[in-house]
């Protein structure tokens, strides 16, 4: 038995760790007296002398930054560890230092000790860890000096178990069901226990939980494949075609000319430009974020990034729109087991930004929105963008292809991902959810980036290993070709484990290739350049039949016919929603200056700097239009534009998300975000008539008619939206039961979430166009029609809404024409800014492009009689556009009926209205970002 | 005049070395990536090299501090050969991951500490160079360089900052916003003899003009790209 050390280090200057748990502490009304110390303490075991020792705390601690000490501190304090199998990449840094020094070490690992000062009382101390600091779902702790796990703690016995399916009746399976957590239809359960009764045998416990990943809500997307009858309509009860089934026939109608593939394997792929493919894809990571933020966040961002190298192709951008609750929720109004608004933020931003950062990639595009409704939901949507060398897409596998596993080691994190995400949340998820939430090493995804980007001659097919690990890796790729594998060649970080975990279990990081034999030893060398670990875990065989096999015994013998296409197809009812699109109203605004105050300073409009300054937007030296924008660079973009430096053609990421609207009027919702997510990019100068779409769908419970309906009539306006602006969609990603079921049995389901991502081409990367004002005497054109909207408007969150709150936008016919119109005028330079006009309506949009430049601007020419309509209406189809006096005759040649003009730029610093008192520019910043730039 | 050659170390986790790669190709330099462990096994690649450069990103993940484990891998398996090269005169920059694992593997004075305001910070700077400054890698440069920060453990740290400006050693300081908290304002810093350079900021990410975020109203020019950063180290490995 090797000597146990333990090594704490404190930092000479404050920790700022320290400063933001007292500032945490504080947010849930505990005042700490004394400041908060972190330190690290690193634990290792081996057979050290004392010069071994003082050289490897001088290898792991900088002297001018830090303290060190092998003597155990006296002073009291919270010590905070991983629970056993969770990622701990600075013990795996300890290793390789002590390697390094050829110090011989048995185990490392590390921990955070949160020392609060004398005079605080032990269970308050214990409340904040609890509430502010760490996380029991991948955390333990305890007072004083703790012990780290010891991985041969891992418990586990290593056989298959078979189980008892034949005969099993409806009350068993429900049984079985809930055992095991399998989340599957009675219809399903049915289906399989009729399968073995034919096959004559039981069912293994790999084999079960197999189908149940492989047929969760997650990966068989099981309501956007179903029939559903709706109810509700004009013409009685209808079976409409799959919700899937309608996207994909409506790209295949459109037939754009840049479309590679679209709605197959991991991504979308586009060709704006030839010679180069972009591929596009957006996730969500809803659940795993909402028990374990930073986690979740975390590994959505890893995940979507795989989905790119899933498809060859380098990922070159990361995007992510967030929804929250309202950070300032009272503590009385936080619903049992649910982790506060502010945590998830802060953990979920963190998440992104350690992911996107280390990773190397910018994050440039995104959202952040806030609604009580996603208290107990978060909504955490990452996206990826990424470019190849055309090539064609690869066909493969071939019986006779080796199943290579490349990547990081496999352990007990991230079981059951996958179905844990197809259920419905409470008070009790986080506890038993632990296993579900992994946390990421983004380190060990950037060698594998580097260790496939330009092997794309040596595999015939490749996936990413996401929700349902291996399981659903492979045998995905085995669907029409079979394969037979070896779990016992799968490495693995800790022994223990049983052969159902090995198999589903979601360590990230991974990747599946099918290697044709002939190739292996060059991916081999390829990987070992990068410390790639490679893994050949068996073949692809042509027998159609999915073979796993364990110590020597088959624990899995599927047919992938079965697997793939046993699933009896869903039957679901829907009920179409009735919205009102006629009984418009109006609003009354009795101080229009203050309101538009309170509008920039409402969370969903207000600066999202703080954010944004998280993460890398500069990396790989593309970003050409970026998140915040002008001369204080604390204006709103509308998209950003990445170009390589040399090229002159780039591409534009706009982002279209209302979910209020979705609440009134859930088919106009669709409509509305595909126009505002193809505005954001046309604004900034790409080409309306080359835009590629990605769907995501965050929804509550589709066995609830209303809900489903509200699904049948967004994916509608999803169709109508996108033949309407010729603008196909790729790929999409729908994330359902985004529900919480409180401690009253009353459900919360999120409103109808769709985020619209819209990747467009940009002709002319030295021209693009940003909303700052430029030069004062310039005009302000306004595009577009006003009319009276406001259901689902921002105005109704500052102001008390009327009974009927009336209509929300409705979709803009002649939109698609005049943006390709001020697509021509841009491209002949006769635009000095644009903006679109959205939430807060055109007072909002203006006040924008003053902050942005900070100029001023007179406006006095009013696009509708009613002075709220006029202001804050959230009419879609709208931009404003600044445009050089001498140019404004070419301009309103080019835009004809649908540009009016309304004002001008000015000098005097001030937003003129007329009508509305004149605001300073500088009080409008300070509404809009009062913390300054930071 | 044949280019000069120049090597871009990498680690496990660097991420900025293809920004640092374009930024010396378009500079005039016959650059090639190198992963330290292909450049510890094969000493002889820095023999044949001009310039070297320890590119931006997170080697082994920031873990156990920024830097450390590189630079625990470089000193102990190059550490001769980079002393040497350093001796000939031969210039060597280090940027934000690059400086912190210069500073740990004690070819640059002083260390990085966690920004003063506990957060990673990606934003842009101006940087000022330091007319004093003995940085081959700033010579000539009076307009101040434009370029972007990213980074979450910049505060540069220094016992005695006067003795590094007297001593000519402060090539860089940020100019109005002092972004992390650095002693003196103190962005970039060389060795006494000048040929090392290590900064936070990324020049690399700024090297056409488009790149500069006020580009279509003005702002930046040629004057102000990161660029003349790598064309001053260029220059001056061809005069060895």
């Amino acid at each position: 038995m090797a000597d146990r050390h333990r090594l704490t280090i404190r930092s000479i200057d404050p920790d700022p760790r320290g400063t933001s748990i007292s500032s945490a502490a504080a947010h849930i009304g505990i005042v700490l007296a004394d400041p908060v110390v972190v330190a690290d303490v690193i634990h290792v075991a081996g057979t050290l002398d004392d010069d071994q020792r003082t050289r490897l705390a001088m290898a792991v601690a900088d002297p001018l930054l830090q303290q060190t000490s092998w003597d155990p501190p006296a002073s009291d304090g919270i010590e905070i560890t991983f629970l056993p199998g969770v990622t701990d990449t600075a013990a795996d840094a300890v290793l390789h230092a002590a390697d390094q020094l050829g110090i011989v070490l048995t185990t490392a690992a590390t921990a955070r000790r949160i020392e609060f000062g004398p005079s605080l009382d032990i269970g308050v101390a214990d409340d904040v860890v609890r509430r502010v600091v760490a996380n029991s779902v991948i955390e333990r702790w305890g007072h004083g000096l703790v012990e780290p796990p010891h991985l041969d703690d891992a418990p586990g016995h290593a056989d298959a178990e078979l189980i008892t399916i034949r005969g099993l009746d409806d009350d068993g399976l429900r049984g079985l069901n809930a055992e095991r957590s399998l989340y599957l239809d009675l219809e399903e359960l049915r289906a399989i226990r009729d399968e073995y009764e034919g096959l004559g045998r039981d069912i293994t416990d790999v084999e079960i939980e197999t189908l149940a990943q492989t047929w969760s809500e997650h990966c068989a997307h099981k309501t956007f494949r179903a029939i559903i009858e709706t109810t509700g309509g004009p013409d009685g009860p209808t079976d409409v075609t799959p919700l899937l089934a309608q996207l994909r026939a409506c790209t295949d109608s459109i037939d754009a000319p840049f479309v590679r593939s679209a709605f197959v394997g991991n991504a979308g792929v586009i060709e704006f430009t030839e010679g180069t493919t972009i591929a596009l894809k957006a996730e969500t990571h809803n659940h795993p974020s909402a028990v374990e933020p930073f986690g979740g966040a975390n590994t959505g961002v890893g995940g979507v990034i795989r989905d790119v190298l899933g498809i060859a192709h380098r990922p070159i951008a990361v995007t992510d729109i967030l929804c929250f609750g309202p950070a300032d929720l009272p503590l009385a109004d936080l619903p049992e087991g649910a982790l506060h608004p502010r945590r998830i933020r802060e953990g979920v931003i963190d998440g992104v930004a350690d992911y996107g950062n280390k990773i190397g990639l910018p994050t440039v595009a995104g959202a952040v929105l806030y609604d009580p409704a996603y208290t107990t939901n978060p909504l955490v949507f990452a996206g990826c963008i990424g470019t190849a060398p055309s090539r064609p897409i690869h066909d493969g596998p071939f019986p006779g292809d080796r199943v290579v596993v490349l990547g990081g080691a496999t352990g007990r994190d991230g079981i059951r991902g996958a179905t844990f995400s197809s259920a419905t949340m409470d008070a009790t998820t986080g506890e038993v959810a632990g296993a579900s939430v992994q946390i990421g090493d983004p380190i060990v995804e950037k060698l594998l980036i580097d260790a496939l980007i330009g092997a794309e001659d040596l595999y015939s097919a490749i996936t990413d290993c996401g929700a349902g690990g291996l399981s659903s890796a492979i045998g995905e790729m085995a669907e029409r070709v079979g394969a037979d594998v070896d779990l016992d060649l799968v490495p693995r970080k800790y022994p223990g484990l049983d052969p159902w975990e090995v198999w589903l279990s979601e360590a990230q990081e991974r990747m599946v290739i099918a290697v044709p034999p002939k190739h292996l030893a060059a991916m081999q060398a390829r990987c070992d350049r990068v410390s790639v670990r490679l893994a050949d875990v068996g073949h692809f065989t042509g027998d159609m039949r999915l073979v796993v096999r364990h110590q020597g015994h088959v624990v899995v013998d599927l047919a992938t016919g079965f697997l793939h296409d046993g699933r009896p197809q869903r039957r679901m009812t829907a009920e179409l929603p009735t919205p009102n699109r006629h009984d418009a109203t109006g609003r009354d605004v009795a101080e229009p200056a203050a309101t538009i105050l309170a509008l920039l300073a409402h969370p969903n409009i207000a600066s999202k700097a703080e954010t944004i300054h998280r993460y890398d937007h500069e990396i790989l030296g593309a970003t050409v239009v970026r998140p915040l924008v002008g001369a204080a660079a604390d204006g709103p973009a509308d998209g950003v534009v990445l170009a390589d430096p040399g090229a002159r053609e780039g591409i534009a990421i706009g982002i279209g998300v209302n979910p209020w609207y979705g609440l009134h009027d859930p088919e106009a919702m669709a409509l509305a975000v595909i126009d505002e997510a193809i505005r954001n990019v046309v604004a900034v100068g790409a080409d309306p008539d080359r835009v590629a779409l990605l769907d995501n769908f965050s929804w509550g419970d589709p066995r609830r008619e209303s809900t489903l309906g509200e699904l049948v009539a967004a994916v509608d306006g999803c169709c109508a939206g996108a033949r309407m602006y010729n603008a196909p969609f790729v790929s999409g990603k729908d994330s359902l039961n985004n529900e919480y079921v409180g401690a009253d049995g009353q459900r919360h389901a999120v409103p109808p979430t769709l985020v619209i991502t819209a990747i467009a081409h940009v002709p002319d990367a030295d021209h693009c166009v940003t909303p700052d004002l430029a030069e004062p005497g310039n005009v302000l054109i306004l595009i577009g029609q006003t009319e009276t909207e406001f259901a689902g408007s921002h105005l109704d969150f500052v102001q008390a809404a009327p009974r009927n709150v009336g209509v929300v936008p409705a979709p803009d016919p002649d939109a698609p024409e005049t943006y390709r119109h001020l697509h021509a005028a841009m491209r002949a330079g006769l635009v000095e800014a644009c903006h679109d006009v959205s939430e807060g309506g055109l007072a909002v949009a203006l006040a924008e492009m003053c902050i942005a430049g900070r100029l001023g601007a007179q406006v006095d020419a009013l696009p509708h009689d009613d002075l709220a309509t006029a202001l804050f209406s959230e009419s879609s189809g709208r931009l404003i556009v600044e445009v050089p006096s001498r140019s404004v005759a070419a301009f309103m040649k080019i835009m004809g009926r649908a540009a009016t003009r309304i004002g001008e730029v000015t000098d005097d610093s001030l937003l003129s209205i007329v009508g509305v008192e004149p605001i300073p520019v500088d009080r409008l910043a300070d509404a809009f970002n009062p913390g300054g730039t930071r | 005049m044949s280019r000069v050659r120049a090597l871009v170390i990498a680690g496990p986790g660097t991420n900025r070395d293809h920004d640092v790669n374009d930024a010396l190709e378009r500079a005039g330099a016959d650059t090639r990536i190198v992963l330290a462990s292909e450049l510890i096994a094969e000493p002889a690649l820095l023999g044949s090299a001009g310039l070297a450069v320890v590119a931006g990103g997170f080697s082994y993940a920031d873990s156990l501090g920024a830097g450390r484990m590189l630079a625990l891998d470089l000193a102990l398996g190059i550490g001769d050969a980079l002393r040497s090269f350093v001796a000939d005169g031969r210039p060597v920059i280090g940027i934000c991951n690059g400086f912190q694992v210069l500073t740990a593997a004690g070819l640059l004075p002083g260390a990085l500490g966690h920004n003063a305001q506990g957060r990673f910070d990606c934003r842009w700077v101006v940087l000022d160079p330091v007319p004093q400054s003995v940085s081959v890698w700033t010579t000539g440069i009076e307009d101040p360089i434009h370029c972007p920060i990213a980074h979450g453990e910049g505060r540069y740290v220094h016992p005695d900052p006067d003795s590094l400006f007297a001593a000519g050693q402060v090539a860089l300081r940020y100019r109005s916003t002092n972004p992390n908290g650095s002693v003196a304002d103190i962005a970039g810093v060389c060795d006494p003899s000048g040929v090392v350079l290590g900064l936070m900021p990324h020049p690399e990410n700024h090297i056409v003009r488009r790149q500069h975020p006020r580009h279509s109203r003005g702002g930046g020019g040629d004057a102000h790209l990161g660029l003349r950063l790598f064309d001053n180290g260029i220059q001056h490995a061809k005069g060895l």
